[in-house]
């Protein structure tokens, strides 16, 4: 859906580029994370997918067409943006911002209003209350939510986000990510998302582009950097822990064994990660716990089935956590 | 044009310095008796809300006041002549430097003062060693602004008898001489020209430097 | 106050005339003032240029331009019209300038990642969060063009200062009065509704 082939980005000032022959796919319905330390050129590189920021040279392709043979302001408005700062406009309503693009592309009144209100809902706000108010009437949270409303509103296929949720304290960010999560379940969109936060990166992604001094370092599932970092640098970015990291993506149901005779004093949910069985067994002191299904024991895990998984080569990938049930 | 107004100066020397250093003292005491008059008082109500108030809302009337209504009205109070013209722009001065004082004392940084009295400076101190230096640009644009305003308002102390060079001008334009209008234009320009920059030049002397800006 | 009431239709033929070169300066002005304003909040050697120079139109006296402006024009209102636009000229450009590009970077960002071209995000974004700036400095210049309207009527530009000089003159104090209150009133009156304009904005605009 969006290809970036041999992307070359330099700005005045600067020794090296903020893009270095950069090359990228993004398969349709795909979340990509971009992510790497300051000044690695996740950011620019996004912005050269809505042509904010042009190409020296290089192309970059969306549904196959060169984006520097689109109208800009057109090919802007078949691709969803959300900033950190979000950027509501603060004398325009909450309505009248979700509706932005719609009217720009020329909506009829009242579709436009079904659509704002449909939206709103979608993001947990209520349009009967919250449609009329204005921006600086609302929290951080309620205003990123409607600055993702204010960007699905024309319903395009692909969507672009900054840090979206960077301005928000944990609490906060922790929830708008599961919605976010949630809603593009039910929505198929291909999405490009910036963060510097590497757990972010994990819990969003399906994949994620690795990124230093604007050249491509890995770019896998988030399972696959995790268990095989490309390179020392990747390493150390993913953190000392990753081991651990691991572990989160993995259910406890994709690593235990049948039951015996008697069952462990202790026991986890069937859907809970690796990480919390583990966390479970060392606060406990125990080396082994039941595995609970359907109210009903299901297996049990060891702290050297625990271990025989976090060695597990890719093959545990497709049995993480969130994807049983589908 | 220019060359006849240059003989008419040198016809009447006399007569030129006399409007020059009346329009200069006019100006200089007018400045002077607002400044001293405003920022003390100025000082004193940013601590004061509720009289500030009063005074603030007074100012605010009073720098919107025409300067030749201001000035016309002094006749039927006062008379004609240097004092009440003196009276009139001392008036039109005040709103700028009282204004400007107080935003700028109330403008420094909370933070500041709180430490400052945290590490144990009297009021005075904090008003003498804080406040005042770091108001001090804006106090000054204030001063600056008022200049040019009563530069400008005594060429028109010429109608109420105060003289100075908007003699010549009212003159000139009566008898319809434009020699004799230009003596008494231009120098005035320049004058208030003149007296912008230096009060320009005067202020950033006067920044700390701690707190100028970057050039634009 | 006799006089006034005696008189007042010279006064309502005084006061319509000060409005009438106020409104027509101010309205020329802002016609310049605009597309310079904006052309400066873009580029800012053109800020530096346009507010240096007007800065200095601004600082000569009324009397000595209105004065400098008859070999030129001759008496009448187009003098006073020139003088008038010509000490508008400063405080508008600056404010527009620095009104337009006192909006949020992210907002426009914004605008421009979601498709708005260039003329949109100038007519339904910064000149709209700009307005209340924009009319803060439509009020200085309201005031200021009130202020040499007064001067002008020495040139024969009409309006409350003809009472005034009349007054002078003739020695007359209720000329005078009449003449300078009313212009201090007027002065007064469009400052407040200015300001409650200003105000009105600011609410609207604040993020």
């Amino acid at each position: 859906m969006i290809e970036l082939e041999d992307v070359v980005k330099r700005f005045p000032g600067s020794a090296h580029p903020a893009v270095d022959r950069l090359s990228l796919n993004v398969a349709q319905g795909e979340v990509c994370v971009l992510i790497g330390p300051s000044g690695c050129g996740k950011t620019t590189t996004m912005r050269l997918v809505n042509r904010l920021i042009e190409p020296d040279s290089g192309t970059v392709r969306i549904a196959g067409r060169d984006v520097m043979q689109t109208d800009p302001v057109e090919l802007r408005r078949g691709i969803g943006y959300v900033i950190q700062q979000v950027g509501l406009f603060p004398h325009w309503t909450i309505a009248e911002n979700v509706a932005t693009v719609p009217r720009l592309l020329g909506w009829a009144a009242d579709r436009t209003t079904q659509r704002v209100h449909e939206l709103l809902t979608l993001v947990g706000i209520d349009p009967a209350t919250a449609g009329q108010r204005y921006p600086r009437e609302l929290s951080g949270g309620q205003k990123q939510r409607v600055g993702v409303a204010r960007a699905l509103a024309a319903d395009p296929p692909v969507m672009l986000m900054d840090e979206p949720f960077g301005a928000l304290d944990p609490i906060t960010r922790k929830r708008m990510q599961d919605e976010f999560l949630r809603i593009l379940r039910s929505l198929s969109k291909t999405i490009v998302f910036v963060t510097h936060d590497i757990d972010e990166a994990i819990k969003m992604g399906d994949r994620v582009a690795i990124m230093k001094d604007g050249a491509l370092l890995q770019y896998a599932s988030p399972e696959r950097i995790l268990a095989h970092p490309a390179d020392a640098f990747v390493d150390e970015f993913v953190g000392a822990d990753r081991a651990l990291k691991r572990l989160a993506l993995l259910e406890c149901r994709s690593a235990m064994q049948p039951a015996g005779a008697t069952l462990p004093a202790e026991s986890i949910a069937a859907e809970a990660s690796l990480r919390d069985a583990l966390a479970l067994m060392l606060q406990t002191n125990t080396d082994a716990v039941a595995v609970i299904a359907h109210g009903a024991p299901a297996g049990v895990l060891t702290l050297a089935d625990v271990r025989g998984a976090s060695r597990d080569d890719g093959a545990a990938a497709s049995r993480a956590v969130g994807s049983s049930g589908t | 044009m220019l060359l006849e107004a240059w003989h008419f100066v040198l016809e009447r020397p006399d007569r030129f310095i006399a409007a020059l250093a009346t329009h200069l003292a006019l100006s200089a005491a007018a400045l002077g008796l607002a400044a001293a008059i405003a920022i003390p008082l100025g000082i004193r109500i940013a601590s004061r809300e509720r009289a500030a108030l009063a005074v603030i809302g007074a100012a605010n009337i009073g720098r919107t006041l025409p300067s030749l209504a201001v000035l016309a009205l002094a006749m039927p109070l006062l008379g004609t002549g240097f004092a009440p013209s003196l009276f009139a722009l001392t008036l039109l001065a005040l709103p700028p430097v009282l204004l400007n004082t107080y935003a700028g004392i109330r403008h420094v940084d909370e933070d500041v003062i709180d430490a400052a009295r945290g590490m144990g400076m009297s009021a005075r101190q904090i008003l003498g060693k804080v406040q005042l230096p770091i108001a001090m640009p804006v106090i000054f644009a204030g001063l600056r602004t008022a200049a040019v305003q009563v530069i400008s308002g005594a060429v028109l102390a010429a109608y109420i008898g105060g003289g100075g060079l908007g003699d010549f001008i009212t003159a000139g334009i009566a008898m319809m001489a434009v020699p004799q209008l230009l003596v008494g234009a231009i120098p005035a320009t320049a004058l208030a020209i003149g007296t912008d920059q230096l009060f320009g030049y005067l202020q950033r002397r006067m920044t700390p430097a701690g707190l100028a800006e970057r050039a634009a | 106050m006799k006089w006034l009431l005696n008189n007042w239709d010279q006064v309502l033929l005084a006061l319509g005339q000060h409005v009438a070169i106020a409104l027509t300066s101010l309205a020329i002005a802002f016609a310049i003032s605009l597309p310079v304003g904006i052309v400066a909040a873009r580029k800012p050697i053109v800020f530096r240029t346009a507010i240096t120079a007007t800065g200095i139109l601004y600082t000569v006296p009324t009397l000595a331009f209105l004065a400098l402006l008859i070999p030129v024009v001759g008496l009448g209102r187009t003098n006073a019209i020139i003088c008038m636009v010509a000490f508008s000229l400063m405080i508008m450009i600056r404010n527009i300038a620095v009104a337009i590009r006192g909006v949020p970077q992210e907002i426009v960002d914004a605008a421009r990642g979601m498709g708005m071209s260039a003329r949109e995000i100038l007519a339904r974004i910064e000149l709209p969060l700009a307005a209340p700036v924009v009319v803060a400095g439509l009020r200085i210049a309201s005031v200021t063009v009130i202020s040499v309207a007064v001067v002008a009527a020495y040139v024969n530009g009409g309006g409350l200062g003809t009472l005034i000089f009349a007054g002078i003159s003739n020695d007359h104090a209720p000329k005078i009065w009449t003449g300078a209150l009313c212009a201090c009133a007027l002065a007064v009156a469009a400052d407040l509704a200015l300001a409650g304009a200003e105000r009105r904005l600011r609410r609207r605009t604040l993020a």
